[in-house]
């Protein structure tokens, strides 16, 4: 079975100007909204006060909203957990949750039930969490630290294995992927949590993977052809992985969607933001990673194995 | 015709078997139990487990099996309903003597765990239970370590004759301590005998204005590194002895970073309980020791204590008397460390007192040498238990003497406590000493209590994801690549197979996010085989024989393979180095599943076309 034309033969970089000027947009409108709507930071970024609630018949969020705005906490924020039975509930501490100036959970549990039974008495708390501010603020830079470290530590591999213009163009991609999909869940306003964090980090694993396929296929063609003209050899490169890039995608988003839809609340975050990356990446491995090695001036003379590198080895399997 | 070598063959056989066989305590699923170990009055033995059982049976409380080992009796239970009422049942009958503790009783067969097959231990968040994050108060830290050098340095220049106008910490904390002299000789002085006598302090000449000169003492950062990483890791030790008393059995209890500690509690629900407990207070006291053993020993059998003593017990239940009148508290020792001593090299407690201690303990050795000296841990603990089918919660204050020795000479601020006779014990006792200094305080940044609902809830769910998403890529795979497409199948189960055994045998806590890493580890690993899959179909195209687009097939695409495989380790690498948490359970799982899909991807189903295509003449592939 085949989906794909392999004889196809798009000339994908005769509409680099096209391609590129839509990613640079997406970039600046994704940089915008950051700027400007921000993500909404679950509990672990934030700290504060959160419980999960389940209800034994299904519940509308805005009456949940309304009855903890009745009892005084008007600026909860109140999420489905996917189906309609279960909430979560996210807030900073009130008052009466506190006990000598700090967050009492059993104090929050009772102060959060009696609200929602109060207007609704098949309301059942099935977990509750507290965290500091200062925890939030250190797992920001952490997080931060860590993207950077991935994005410079695949940047060097790049850098060695391929040649200094590849992993120029994989950096410029990636972190073209992370601010779109970033852009996406900031429009979407999904939380951002721990999870959702790690996913994007994964994201970056995800598509630089993508990247390296292609230019693998471009460093051989380039290797192969006897006359090389760079922007044949993109074309070509990125048809003959074209099947291959959009299978895998197509594979590993099934099992995204497969927690997305089965997995349930804890990880549909990661699923929803994996899927987006996929999408953003596949895109972006096809229409914008070429275009970038073309203008940084990718040619045959950087790509011939030097005499030291004995190709034998990297070959074998 | 076959190029792929015989031992690789051996290799993915053996491979394959270790992969089921040390999957395989993950498919025995632990049944709810209830452990009983004893405390320090209580023995283990065939008469306790006839008494568990009998209040058991007293209740119609129906249990699967009881098993009495060394130090434990363990009852196993049908589900977490009955394990509850079952516990509340023997603790009832037990009383005091003994811990009662809801634990899972492995169901793994015997021969599984002889050569060290166990199943993952799973996370919080997919069995319930409570998770506190808590950290060393830094600041407390500071606080008293400046505070104690200021009395210190104050007594020091006294003892000299260097004399000073005031000795104050400074107002901004960790600036240290201010020391105001009146002449420039003097400060030199007091500079030099500060340096000599303490080296944890660097000393530097501050403002001189009129005759008021300046000098100030600070503590050095990678000493006071020192002392905060001494405070956690001796509130990690508090915290463990305490969580043992609480009958949590397998607590997670470790240290994060420089300052914090994890506690997680698998099963338990009530933070209250173990909050208090945590937060227990424990000081110290030194005491005179008063009269003879023997009129211990008659104090104790007739009840009639001293009226200026009061009867104790040393830790094997002796009884001590001791003189109502305290010489020294716990919060006036600055250190106590365990070593061996020079001349006899037995081992040994060194102590050492604040200035004030110092003086009191000075004044009573003077006229005491000797005389016995006892040490009274005192802790208090809030306990719970169940009166009536109620849990009532009463405030329980442990007194305890842990070293009872007698006054070899005179001294003050530093001695040290021989006759120990272990170097285990000199440790304990050290330990136990610090955990009365009131180390400092910790506090709770982060607390999340995870109902055992949501936790079935969670796996259920999570074990419905991954066996989804595994059947719908062994579909697809399936259908368009064919024949090759199910020798992936193969792989990619086998893949699964191997993550889990690795996974069990590293010991990783299996999480959700570690679940959903399994998932996307899944949905990754056939991109190999779509790689190899794709590149046989070129190589067919372009004319090459089916013997020869395998091999060249499968070689073209290693070198991808592993630059993309390489790429993404660097990214699962950076994930495991987040801390700990959600992240950390991802990456490392995903870290794990990037090298055994690499086998499996490529080695694997390498074999198994071999085996399928190595020895026929071929006309076409089945691609």
């Amino acid at each position: 079975m085949e989906i794909f034309n392999h004889n196809a033969n798009v000339n994908f970089l005769g509409m680099r100007k096209v391609s590129i000027g839509i990613a640079v947009l997406l970039m600046l409108v994704s940089i915008a909204l950051l700027a400007v709507r921000g993500l909404d930071y679950g509990l672990d970024f934030t700290g504060g006060i959160s419980a999960e609630i389940s209800y034994q018949q299904p519940v509308a969020v805005a009456d949940v909203r309304e009855a903890l705005a009745k009892a005084g906490m008007e600026h909860a924020v109140v999420q489905s957990l996917g189906g309609t039975k279960e909430v979560s509930v996210r807030m900073q501490p009130t008052a009466a949750m506190l006990d000598q100036g700090k967050v009492n959970l059993d104090k929050v549990s009772d102060v959060v039930s009696r609200a929602l039974k109060a207007a609704r008495p098949d309301a059942q708390l099935k977990s509750r969490s507290s965290v500091s501010s200062q925890v939030g603020d250190e797992l920001r830079s952490d997080g931060t630290v860590a993207a950077i470290f991935v994005i410079l530590g695949i940047g060097l591999y790049l850098w060695v294995r391929f040649e200094r213009r590849f992993a120029i163009a994989a950096l410029a991609t990636e972190v073209h992927d992370v601010l779109v999909t970033l852009g996406v869940l900031a429009i979407t306003g999904r939380e951002f949590d721990l999870t959702v964090l790690a996913s994007v980090l994964a994201v970056i694993g995800y598509s630089i993977n993508d990247k390296v396929v292609v230019f693998d296929r471009i460093r051989e063609l380039f290797r192969l052809a006897r006359k090389a003209e760079p922007v044949e050899v993109l074309n070509r490169s990125i048809n003959s992985t074209l099947s291959r890039t959009i299978i895998t995608s197509l594979f590993t988003a099934i099992t995204m969607a497969a927690l997305y839809f089965i997995g349930g609340a804890v990880v549909q975050g990661f699923a929803i933001t994996m899927l987006i990356g996929i999408l953003v990446g596949t895109l972006s491995s096809i229409f914008v990673a070429s275009p970038i090695l073309l203008w940084l001036g990718v040619s045959k003379q950087d790509l011939m194995p030097q005499t030291k590198e004995n190709p034998e080895l990297a070959r074998r399997p | 015709m076959s190029d792929f070598p015989r031992w690789k063959y051996f290799l993915v056989a053996i491979v394959l078997v270790l992969g089921i066989v040390y999957a395989l305590p993950n498919a025995f699923l632990p049944q709810p139990a209830v452990q009983v170990t004893a405390n320090r009055n209580g023995v283990v033995n065939q008469a306790l487990q006839e008494k568990a059982l009998h209040a058991l049976k007293q209740q119609n409380i129906a249990y699967q099996s009881a098993e009495l080992s060394n130090d434990h009796l363990l009852v196993a239970f049908g589900n977490a309903d009955v394990q509850k009422t079952a516990g509340d049942a023997i603790k009832a009958a037990l009383g005091d003597d003994y811990t009662v503790a809801f634990n899972l009783k492995s169901t793994v067969p015997h021969w599984l765990s002889m050569i060290f097959a166990r199943s993952m231990p799973l996370g919080l968040d997919l069995q319930g239970g409570v998770h506190f994050l808590m950290e060393v108060d830094q600041s407390d830290v500071v606080d008293k370590q400046e505070t104690r050098y200021a009395d210190d340095i104050r007594s020091m220049l006294r003892d000299k004759n260097i004399r000073y106008d005031s000795v104050s910490r400074n107002a901004v904390r960790g600036q240290g301590v201010a020391v105001v002299l009146r002449s420039a000789a003097d400060r030199t002085a007091a500079a030099n005998a500060i340096a000599a006598e303490y080296p944890d302090l660097s000393v530097q000449d501050g403002q001189v204005t009129g005759d008021r000169f300046v000098l100030n003492a600070v503590l050095r950062p990678d000493k006071l590194r020192d002392i905060s990483l001494n405070a956690v890791r001796q509130n990690l030790g508090t915290l463990r002895n305490r969580i043992n008393a609480l009958g949590v059995s397998e607590p997670i209890i470790q240290q994060q970073g420089d300052s914090r500690i994890i506690v997680e509690l698998a099963g338990v629900q009530d933070t209250a309980e173990a909050k208090k407990l945590i937060g227990a207070t424990a000081t110290l006291e030194y005491r005179a020791g008063y009269g003879s053993p023997q009129q211990a020993m008659d104090a104790q059998r007739t009840g009639s204590v001293p009226p200026d003593a009061r009867l104790y017990k040393d830790q094997r239940g002796n009884p001590v008397l001791l003189s109502k009148k305290i010489i020294v508290t716990g919060d006036q020792l600055v250190d106590a460390a365990s070593g061996t001593e020079q001349q006899s090299g037995s081992p040994m407690v060194s102590v050492t007192l604040n200035a004030a201690g110092a003086k009191k303990m000075l004044d009573f050795t003077t006229s005491n040498v000797g005389k016995p000296m006892g040490v009274v841990y005192v802790e208090r603990v809030v306990e719970t238990k169940v009166v009536d089918g109620k849990e009532v919660r009463t405030p329980k204050i442990t007194e305890e003497v842990i070293n009872y020795a007698t006054v070899n000479g005179v001294f003050g601020k530093n001695f040290q406590t021989t006759g120990l006779r272990s170097a285990k014990e000199a440790s304990e006792l050290a330990l136990l000493l610090k955990g009365g200094s009131l180390a400092a305080p910790i506090d709770i940044v982060e607390e999340r209590v995870i109902g055992p609902s949501l936790g079935q809830d969670n796996i259920a769910k999570g074990m419905k994801a991954v066996l989804i998403g595994l059947g719908l890529v062994l579909l697809a795979a399936a259908i368009y690549y064919k024949l090759f497409g199910l020798v992936a199948d193969v792989a990619l189960f086998f893949n699964l197979v191997i993550l889990v055994a690795v996974m069990s045998l590293v010991g990783v806590t299996l999480t959700m996010p570690g679940i959903a890493g399994i998932v996307l580890t899944l949905g990754m690993a056939i991109d190999a085989n779509v790689l190899i899959c794709e590149r046989v179909r070129e190589e067919l195209r372009n004319g090459s024989s089916p013997h020869a687009s395998i091999r060249a097939g499968y070689e073209k695409a290693w070198a991808t393979i592993l630059d993309a495989n390489v790429t993404h380790l660097i990214a699962a690498l950076a994930l495991t180095t987040m801390g700990s948490g959600p992240i950390r359970g991802f990456g490392v799982t995903l870290l794990i599943g990037i090298l055994t899909s690499m086998f499996t991807s490529v080695t694997v189903t390498h074999a198994i076309t071999a085996l399928i295509h190595g020895h026929r003449k071929l006309k076409t592939l089945s691609v």
